[in-house]
């Protein structure tokens, strides 16, 4: 399970030296690699059919309860199936889409990354490694996403999305290691022994609101739904895997897989069936007023999630049946309509179904799969779609209370919108008067129109003989959502009780609706009205905010003039000094501890003033570079005053050299420049006298705490005894120090070399401004 | 004696962040020589002032019997000034090659414009 896992991500790696092979007409090979882990995870089915988990664990990082534990149930061979399913019709019609782009090689790395993140992510045993993968697919789906990144719009789109889901992914995080501290384990398998542990947790609450976010941001509810219509800015075979398909389904398969672990509270309910319930109506209107075919496809996705975000709210069995049967139906019909989409778009150059009518005679296979299709999402009796939609409106209508109807209305409302939708993207393009009269007919390949036909094929035959899927999916995963053996009905036909008159509503005014509707600008201009308060245009004035804010703070302290760097370096540090200085209370001087002022002594501090005096105010640099050494000459002096002969001769040196190097340079400087105005003078003046001041006061604090003895009476006792050395400075330099001092000198060679190279360096005539 | 050292370091200070703070790369170099230089007596103020006692020990004895300066800044001190005659003297050098690139002591014309940034 872990190669199985594994492959996609080895196969994106090693696209990176063999990519240019995909380009060959045998590039559609590629589209093995998810069709071979397809038959793989169909040979698993018997096994895990029948209540059977298949487990594998491989150490990572033992110590923090992280490891590669993977976990193969019912809900996650659904999701498995799908990924690997759809991803091989995905894969090969990609690989017709993109034929005659440049960077096919690329796409093909970013989708395999992304559809082996998305089955680490629905296999994973170990909660971390679970958001490690939802993480990647985030990651993934930003390349994808942005994969025509010479579109300032992509990249848009792919940032925004990214920001959207990454926002979620932390507060997944947060409930996931609060979950598992809780819980003492980070593996699902040990979580759902556990069962719900958590709803006495005063931390409870917040922790499934923060699941929820994480759900909620990757599966496009409100108000985070903005994201998905933006990402259909990606190339179609993207957005039918990716946006519709599997991806956006992460979220759902959280939900789904937490309801056990965290689950089942009136918290947990009332979020899911507030959120989904307000998604799937809201993005359902908003399909219907839309005029291009991925806008209409991207809201219908978004009211779909909402509506199996609200059945696993509602978390009756009848309901998780619902939901899982929702899963497949949507998957297969909705990226059949992506893929027809994606080929209408290449061969006519239009998404907008305004433009579009009457493609029937020019490409009837595509047709036929639209017609599938769109049935299919209508709910049409004999689709497979008829008999989810039947088990949602009995989920809702088991309900007690008023809400039953309350609910089964906002599922009929929904499922009409949806009806219409559907439609118009299956139906529009093909029907009516002839749009492109030019063409005669449009040539593709069969890799093209062959994986929406097969979908198409695929719903209808689940249509019709749905006790298969029932066995094979629908019981095992809902057995692992409820954690109890399932005996579910799903059947054709019901007779003629209240959901099927409901289903033949939905249908009636449905198509009543597709008919009557045209979609226009008022509506969408009335939509657009609330866009100031939707929550996308928060999000870009927050993200907009949040640059323009950053850029002038970096501008502030980043203004590339150095002295302006160290202006504020010492400002700090002022203020920091002085803080500390004030807090630690009054400063005292202890005179009797003060040595007496002899006149040679006075005389030097004279010299030093009046030297470092005229080295500010002198004009010329050669005066101020000797003021230096007049300086440093005068420290010497006082060093030889206060016993201490060696640094005086050092010192000595150093500055002899110092000037030699200065004169050596100085000779061939351009005329000195008086650059700074009076204002900042006196601000750079005010600074450093303060500075100064601060610096004065803290050596009189220092002072004013006793100094221990202790190392200066160690050297001093033991300079002689163990290093027979007699001066001690020299001792402690290199014997007791003997190495600081040795990497002193390394330090110094490296300069040395420095200089050496620098003066040799010839300057090239073109160096030369 | 040590209220006017401390003083000295104040001014030693202020003289070289005012120098830091200026345009002329020569006066950013002066000004550090004047901070280390100032940083030094600072050290050495700590380890107590002691008059013509040198921490070295008498030509007879193994141990000092007299009092004796500290030793250890002195030690700290001389590796300082070591150091900084490192920095100082590629500093120097430096200062001679963009004399010789750019014909100015002028910090700012090192500055290169920064590139428009792209939207997004």
């Amino acid at each position: 399970m872990l190669i199985a896992v594994l492959s996609g991500l080895l196969i994106s790696c090693l696209i990176i030296p063999f990519g240019k092979h995909l380009k060959s007409k045998w590039g559609i090979l590629i589209a093995l690699l998810p069709a071979s882990l397809f038959v793989y995870f169909l040979m698993q089915l018997p096994k895990v059919q029948f209540g059977n988990i298949l487990t594998s664990t491989n150490a990572w990082v033992p110590s923090m309860g992280v490891n590669l534990a993977f976990r193969l149930d019912g809900l996650s061979l659904l999701f498995a199936l799908l990924i690997t399913g759809i991803g091989t019709g995905i894969f090969s019609y990609a690989f017709s889409y993109l034929k005659k782009h440049n960077y096919i090689d690329r796409f093909f790395g970013y989708l395999s990354l992304f559809m082996a993140s998305m089955l680490g992510l629905s296999l994973s045993d170990n909660i971390i490694l679970l958001f490690v993968f939802w993480e990647l697919t985030s990651i993934s789906s930003f390349f994808l996403i942005g994969f025509n990144n010479n579109s300032a719009e992509s990249r848009r789109s792919a940032l925004i999305s990214f920001g959207v889901t990454g926002l979620g992914g932390f507060f997944l995080l947060a409930a996931l290691v609060w979950v598992g501290s809780v819980a003492g384990t980070y593996s699902l398998s040990d979580l759902l022994l556990l069962g719900n542990i958590y709803t006495q947790q005063p931390l409870y609450p917040l922790a499934v609101v923060f699941l929820c976010i994480g759900a909620f941001t990757k599966s496009a509810q409100f108000p985070f739904h903005f994201w998905l219509p933006g990402a259909m800015r990606a190339p179609t075979p993207v957005s039918a895997y990716l946006h519709s398909a599997t991806m956006v389904k992460a979220g759902v398969y959280i939900l789904a897989r937490f309801t056990p672990i965290i689950g089942g509270t009136m918290v947990w309910q009332y979020l899911l069936i507030a959120f989904g319930g307000f998604t799937m109506i809201y993005a359902a209107y908003n399909s219907i007023i839309r005029n291009d075919l991925k806008s209409i496809l991207a809201y219908t996705t978004i009211s779909a999630l909402g509506i199996l975000v609200f059945l696993i709210g509602l978390g009756t069995q009848a309901a998780l049946i619902a939901a899982i049967s929702f899963i497949v139906t949507h998957a297969l019909y909705k990226a059949a309509l992506f893929m027809i989409t994606g080929i209408i778009d290449l061969q006519t150059g239009t998404r907008n179904i305004r433009k579009l009518s009457g493609l029937f005679k020019k490409m009837p296979l595509v047709g036929v799969a639209g017609a599938i299709a769109a049935l299919s999402s209508a709910g049409v009796p004999l689709f497979i779609g008829f008999i989810s939609k039947d088990l949602i409106y009995e989920s809702t209508l088991e309900l007690v209370n008023n809400q039953a109807y309350y609910l089964t209305a906002l599922a009929v409302l929904t499922n009409i919108a949806l009806v219409a939708a559907g439609f118009m993207a299956g139906f529009t393009p093909f029907i009516g008067k002839d749009s492109f009269p030019k063409v005669t007919r449009f040539k593709m390949e069969p890799s093209f129109w062959l994986p929406p036909i097969i979908l198409g094929v695929l719903t209808v035959i689940f249509g019709i003989f749905p006790s298969w899927l029932e066995h094979a999916f629908i019981n095992p995963s809902a057995k692992v959502i409820l954690s109890e053996s399932i005996t579910g009905d799903l059947k054709l036909w019901h007779g003629f009780n209240t959901v099927f008159i409901l289903s033949l509503i939905t249908v009636g005014i449905g198509t009543v609706l597709f008919v009557l509707n045209k979609p226009n600008q008022r509506k969408q201009e009335l939509v657009s009205k609330l866009e100031k308060i939707a929550p996308k245009s928060l999000f870009s004035s927050i993200f907009f905010h949040f640059r323009s804010f950053s850029q002038k703070y970096t501008n502030i302290l980043h203004d590339g003039f150095l002295r302006n760097y160290i202006f504020k370096i010492f400002l700090f540090a002022e203020i920091v000094l002085l803080y500390v200085l004030i807090k630690d209370g009054p400063i005292y001087v202890n005179f009797e501890q003060l040595s007496a002022i002899s006149f040679y002594e006075i005389v030097c501090v004279l010299i030093l003033c009046g030297a470092i005096l005229i080295v500010l105010f002198t004009k010329s640099r050669m005066t101020a570079v000797i003021a230096t050494s007049v300086v440093g000459y005068t420290i010497c002096l006082m060093y030889v005053f206060y016993s201490a002969p060696d640094l005086a001769m050092t010192q000595f040196s150093i500055d002899t050299l110092t000037v030699v190097l200065f004169v050596f340079v100085l000779f061939r400087l351009p005329p000195f420049l008086n650059f700074r105005n009076k204002a900042t003078r006196a601000r750079d003046a005010v600074l450093a006298i303060l500075f100064g001041t601060t610096i004065s006061l803290v050596v009189l604090k220092v002072m004013q705490t006793p100094f221990s003895p202790d190392v200066k009476e160690f050297y001093g006792a033991y300079a002689y005894i163990l290093a027979k050395g007699k001066n001690v400075v020299n001792v402690i330099l290199v014997d007791f120090r003997g190495i600081d001092t040795m990497f002193e000198i390394v330090v110094l060679t490296i300069a040395g070399l420095g200089v050496f190279s620098l003066l040799k360096l010839r300057l090239k005539s073109s160096e030369k401004e | 004696m040590e209220l006017v050292l401390v003083i000295l370091i104040g001014i030693f200070y202020a003289a070289g962040v005012f120098l830091v703070l200026r345009r002329s790369m020569v006066r950013l170099l002066l000004g550090i020589i004047l901070l280390s230089n100032g940083t030094n007596i600072l050290i050495f103020l700590l380890g107590y002032l002691v008059k013509g006692k040198p921490p070295v020990i008498p030509k007879d004895l193994q141990v000092f019997q007299d009092i004796y300066a500290d030793p250890v800044p002195q030690a700290l001190i001389l590796t300082a000034i070591v150091i900084s005659f490192g920095l100082t003297a590629f500093a120097i050098v430096l200062l001679k090659r963009v004399y010789a690139l750019i014909d100015s002591d002028d910090l700012d014309s090192l500055n290169t414009p920064e590139e428009e940034e792209e939207d997004l």
